[in-house]
C-alpha cells in the first residue's frame, strides 16, 4: 500500500512542544449557521453552534470532546474533518492549513483523516455488499494494494473482528455491533493518521458498546492511531480518552487529561454534568448529593451574553453576566473558562449557598 | 394478601412468516404500591413487549397470549379489549421514550392531558383544563396556564418528557410503566426526570416499573430488578442481589461492559461474546449458552436443556445450570475481582 507523503510540519510557536508536534492543531474555531426569513433570504441571526474553540491533538493520544445535544461538539467533528467549512478561524492538520482548502486539494489529505459515524444504519448503503462499502476508499483514492482489492478488505474484516468470508453479504444481514465494525473496517482501509468517531459507541447495546471500545483501544495500539472521540457519555469518554475537552452551547469551558478532569473537575458545568450520571451502586444513592440543574441547555441562536453557563450557574455573580471569562490553564494541562472555578489551586472557593461538592468519586 | 401487580408466567408469542417470535417466554414477577421494578435487558429481549403486554396493547394483534396478570385482584390476560381499555390511562399508564413520536403533534399539549382526563372523568372541559395546568405545574413545567396551549413541537426534549409524565398521571394510576424514559435526554435533564419520577412516585404511592438499558439508571430507582434475556427472566431479586450478589453470567456480563465512573478505570472493559440471540432463533437449551463463558462447565445440559428460574435464597430467582455454590464461587473469586482492580 502506498504511504501518502507528508510534508515538513510547520512548528506553531504559540504552543509549547508537548508530546512532539501536534497531529491537529484547531485555532478559534466558528461556525456561524446563517438563519434566513423571508423572500429574499434575508439573514435575522446565527446559530453559533462552534463559537471559537482551540485545542490540539497530538499524535497517538485520544482526546473526547464532551457535551449536551447542541453544544457544537459534532459539528466540531464535521469541521476538523472539513466535511464543513468554518466561518472563521484555523485549523491545521500536520503543520497544512486547511481551513479553507478546496475539495479537490483536500481529497489525497482525506485518507489521512477519516470518520466513524454513529449511527451504522444510515452510515452505510444498504445496497452496496460489505465488500464494495470497505472497498469504496480504495477505489475513490486509487490506492493500489497488493493483493487487490478483494484481499485487503478481507484483511480489514479480520481486523476489525468480523468473518472475512461475509464479503458478499448485505449490511442488513449484520446485527447492529457488526454494522459499525463495517464502518470502522472502512475507516481503517487507507491506514487514517487520525480517527474522528462520532457517538462510536451510543446506537449499540451495553454488551455490544463494550466489544466496540475494546476494538477501537485495540486498533490504537496497533495501529498508532489518533482518535478524537466525541460522545455524551461520560463514563465512556472516561476510559478511551487520554484528554477530554467539554463543551457547553459552541464553547470548550473545560480541558484538561482525564485524571484531573474526572478527579478534580474545576468548571461548574463539568460538576454539574459529572454528578449527574446515575451511577449503577443502589448502596450509594442515598447519600449521594446530586446538583440539579434547572432547566435546559438555552439555544445556541441566542446565547446568554458573557459567560453561556451563568443563566443554569448556582455560582453566577454580576461579571458572569457581562466578562466573558477566559479559557485559563489554572493548573498544568487543565484549562478552564470560569470566573469561580471549583477545586482550583491556589484560589479560594467561593461556594454558593446550600451547594456541596458533588460526589462523582 | 396477594400482591398489587402479580405477573405469572407470561408468554407473548407473535406467529410471523419466518416462525414464532417469542418475545416474551414466560416472566414472573410481582410489585406492591409505592415499590420500583427495573426491567433491564439489551434490544430484543423483550422487556418492552412485557410492558406493553401488560397494558393489554397486544391483545387482537395477532400475538398468542398466556399466563397471568393480576392487578389489583384483577385478571387481565382473559379481560376483554374493553374492560382493559377502561383501566388503561386510569389505573395503569405508561410513559415511553420518545415523547415526541408518543403525542399527537396536531393538538396542544392540554388538549391532549384534557382528553385524556376527560375519558376517565365526567368534568367539563373547563375542569379538566384546570386539572391539566395543575398538573403540568406539578410536573416542573415553568407557566403552566402559558405552556397548556402550545404544541409538543414547541416543547424542549426534557418539557416534553414532563408533559408525557403529566398526562401519564392525570387520572392518578397505580400503576405506571415508564419504557426508557430518559433514555432520549441529556445526563443534567435525565437527572432532574429521574428526580421527579422518584418524587412523584412517593406522592401518588403508585407501583412502578422502568424498563431501560441503562444499569446506572436501574440503580438510582429500583427496588427490585429483572433483568431479561432472550424474552426470558434470567434473574430476578432486590437491587442489592442483582449489583452486589449477582449470580447469572449475563448479568456478570452486563455490569463488565459498562464503564463506571464511581470506580477507578480499569484498563479493558469485560464484554460479552457474540450479540443478542434473534427471537426467532432462540438457542435451544439455556440461550445464553452460545454467549457464556462457563457454558462448557455443565457440559451438554446447557445445549440441551432449557434450565429453570430457580430460587437460591431469599426471593433472589437465577435461570442458570450451574449450582448456586459455584456461581456464587465464581463471583466472589473471579468475576468481582476483575471488576473492580484497576
Amino acid at each position: 500500500m502506498t504511504e501518502p507523503q507528508t510534508q515538513p510540519a510547520t512548528q506553531d510557536a504559540t504552543q509549547p512542544a508537548r508530546q512532539g508536534e501536534p497531529l491537529l492543531s484547531v485555532r478559534d474555531m466558528e461556525k456561524h449557521f446563517p438563519v434566513t426569513k423571508g423572500l429574499f433570504q434575508r439573514q435575522v441571526g446565527a446559530v453559533k453552534a462552534v463559537d471559537g474553540i482551540s485545542f490540539d491533538v497530538y499524535k497517538g493520544e485520544t482526546l473526547g470532546l464532551v457535551g449536551e445535544s447542541g453544544c457544537g461538539k459534532s459539528t466540531t467533528g464535521r469541521l476538523v474533518t472539513r466535511l464543513l467549512e468554518p466561518t472563521g478561524g484555523q485549523v491545521m492538520f500536520e503543520g497544512r492549513d486547511i481551513t479553507h482548502m478546496s475539495q479537490g486539494r483536500l481529497r489525497p489529505l482525506r485518507r489521512d483523516m477519516q470518520m466513524i459515524f454513529q449511527d451504522p444504519y444510515s452510515s452505510l448503503n444498504p445496497r452496496h455488499t460489505v465488500g464494495a462499502i470497505v472497498g469504496a476508499p480504495f477505489r475513490i483514492q486509487g490506492v493500489q494494494t497488493e493483493h487487490g482489492v478483494k484481499k485487503a478488505v478481507q484483511d480489514l474484516l479480520e481486523l476489525v473482528g468480523l468473518n472475512p468470508e461475509h464479503y458478499n453479504r448485505y449490511p442488513h444481514e449484520f446485527s447492529g455491533g457488526q454494522r459499525q465494525r463495517i464502518g470502522i473496517a472502512r475507516t481503517l482501509a487507507l491506514k487514517p493518521k487520525l480517527i474522528i468517531a462520532d457517538e462510536p459507541v451510543s446506537a449499540l447495546d451495553v454488551s455490544i458498546q463494550a466489544q466496540v471500545v475494546n476494538l477501537l483501544e485495540d486498533l490504537q495500539n496497533e495501529l498508532d492511531l489518533t482518535y478524537v472521540v466525541i460522545a455524551h457519555d461520560l463514563s465512556v469518554v472516561r476510559h478511551i480518552s487520554d484528554r477530554v475537552a467539554v463543551m457547553y452551547l459552541g464553547k470548550i469551558v473545560e480541558i484538561a487529561d482525564r485524571k484531573s478532569l474526572y478527579a478534580t473537575p474545576m468548571h461548574p458545568y463539568t460538576n454539574a454534568l459529572l454528578s449527574a450520571v446515575p451511577v449503577p451502586d443502589p448502596r450509594g444513592r442515598a447519600g449521594r448529593e446530586r446538583i440539579r440543574l434547572t432547566g435546559d441547555v438555552p439555544s445556541p441562536l441566542n446565547p446568554p451574553p458573557a459567560c453561556r453557563f451563568h443563566t443554569r450557574c448556582w455560582k453566577a455573580q454580576e461579571i458572569c453576566k457581562k466578562v466573558e471569562p477566559p479559557l485559563a490553564e489554572l493548573a498544568s494541562g487543565h484549562r478552564v473558562a470560569c470566573h469561580f472555578p471549583e477545586n482550583a489551586p491556589g484560589t479560594p472557593d467561593v461556594p454558593a449557598a446550600g451547594k456541596d461538592e458533588p460526589v462523582t468519586a | 394478601m396477594s400482591p398489587f401487580l402479580d405477573v405469572k408466567d407470561l408468554k407473548i408469542h407473535f406467529p410471523t412468516d419466518d416462525g414464532l417470535v417469542r418475545s416474551v417466554d414466560g416472566v414472573t414477577f410481582s410489585l406492591e404500591r409505592g415499590k420500583t421494578l427495573g426491567i433491564v435487558g439489551e434490544s430484543g429481549s423483550g422487556k418492552s413487549v412485557t410492558s406493553l403486554g401488560i397494558l393489554g396493547l397486544h391483545k387482537g394483534r395477532g400475538a398468542n397470549i398466556s399466563g397471568e396478570i393480576w392487578l389489583d385482584g384483577e385478571e387481565l390476560v382473559g379481560a376483554s379489549q374493553e374492560h382493559v381499555r377502561g383501566l388503561r390511562g386510569k389505573k395503569m399508564a405508561m410513559i415511553f421514550q420518545d415523547p415526541l413520536s408518543a403525542m399527537h403533534p396536531f393538538y396542544t399539549v392540554g388538549d391532549q392531558i384534557i382528553e385524556a382526563y376527560r375519558i376517565h372523568n365526567k368534568v367539563s372541559k373547563a375542569v379538566a383544563k384546570k386539572h391539566a395546568i395543575d398538573m403540568l405545574g406539578r410536573v416542573g413545567i415553568p407557566e403552566p396556564g402559558r405552556r397548556v396551549d402550545s404544541y409538543p413541537h414547541e416543547f424542549s426534549g426534557g418539557m416534553r418528557q414532563r408533559a408525557m409524565i403529566a398526562m401519564a398521571l392525570s387520572c392518578d394510576p397505580e400503576l405506571l410503566i415508564a419504557d426508557e424514559p430518559t433514555t432520549a435526554l441529556d445526563v443534567t435533564v435525565q437527572a432532574q426526570i429521574l428526580d421527579l419520577m422518584r418524587d412523584l412516585q412517593r406522592e401518588f404511592d403508585s407501583a412502578l416499573i422502568i424498563i431501560t438499558h441503562d444499569l446506572g439508571v436501574v440503580a438510582e430507582l429500583s427496588d427490585d430488578i429483572l433483568v431479561m434475556y432472550g424474552g426470558k427472566c434470567i434473574e430476578y431479586g432486590s437491587a442489592d442481589d442483582i449489583f452486589y450478589r449477582p449470580e447469572h453470567p449475563y448479568t456478570w456480563g452486563l455490569l463488565g461492559s459498562m464503564p463506571r465512573l464511581d470506580r477507578e478505570p480499569t484498563e479493558r472493559l469485560l464484554p460479552i461474546k457474540g450479540s443478542p440471540p434473534s427471537l426467532i432463533n432462540v438457542p435451544p437449551g439455556c440461550a445464553f449458552h452460545p454467549r457464556c463463558p462457563y457454558a462448557e462447565r455443565t457440559g451438554d445440559k446447557a445445549r440441551t436443556v432449557a434450565p429453570a428460574l430457580a430460587e437460591t435464597e431469599g426471593g433472589h430467582l437465577v435461570r442458570c445450570h450451574m449450582s448456586p455454590a459455584e456461581r456464587r464461587a465464581l463471583w466472589e473469586n473471579e468475576i468481582k475481582p476483575a471488576l473492580e482492580t484497576p
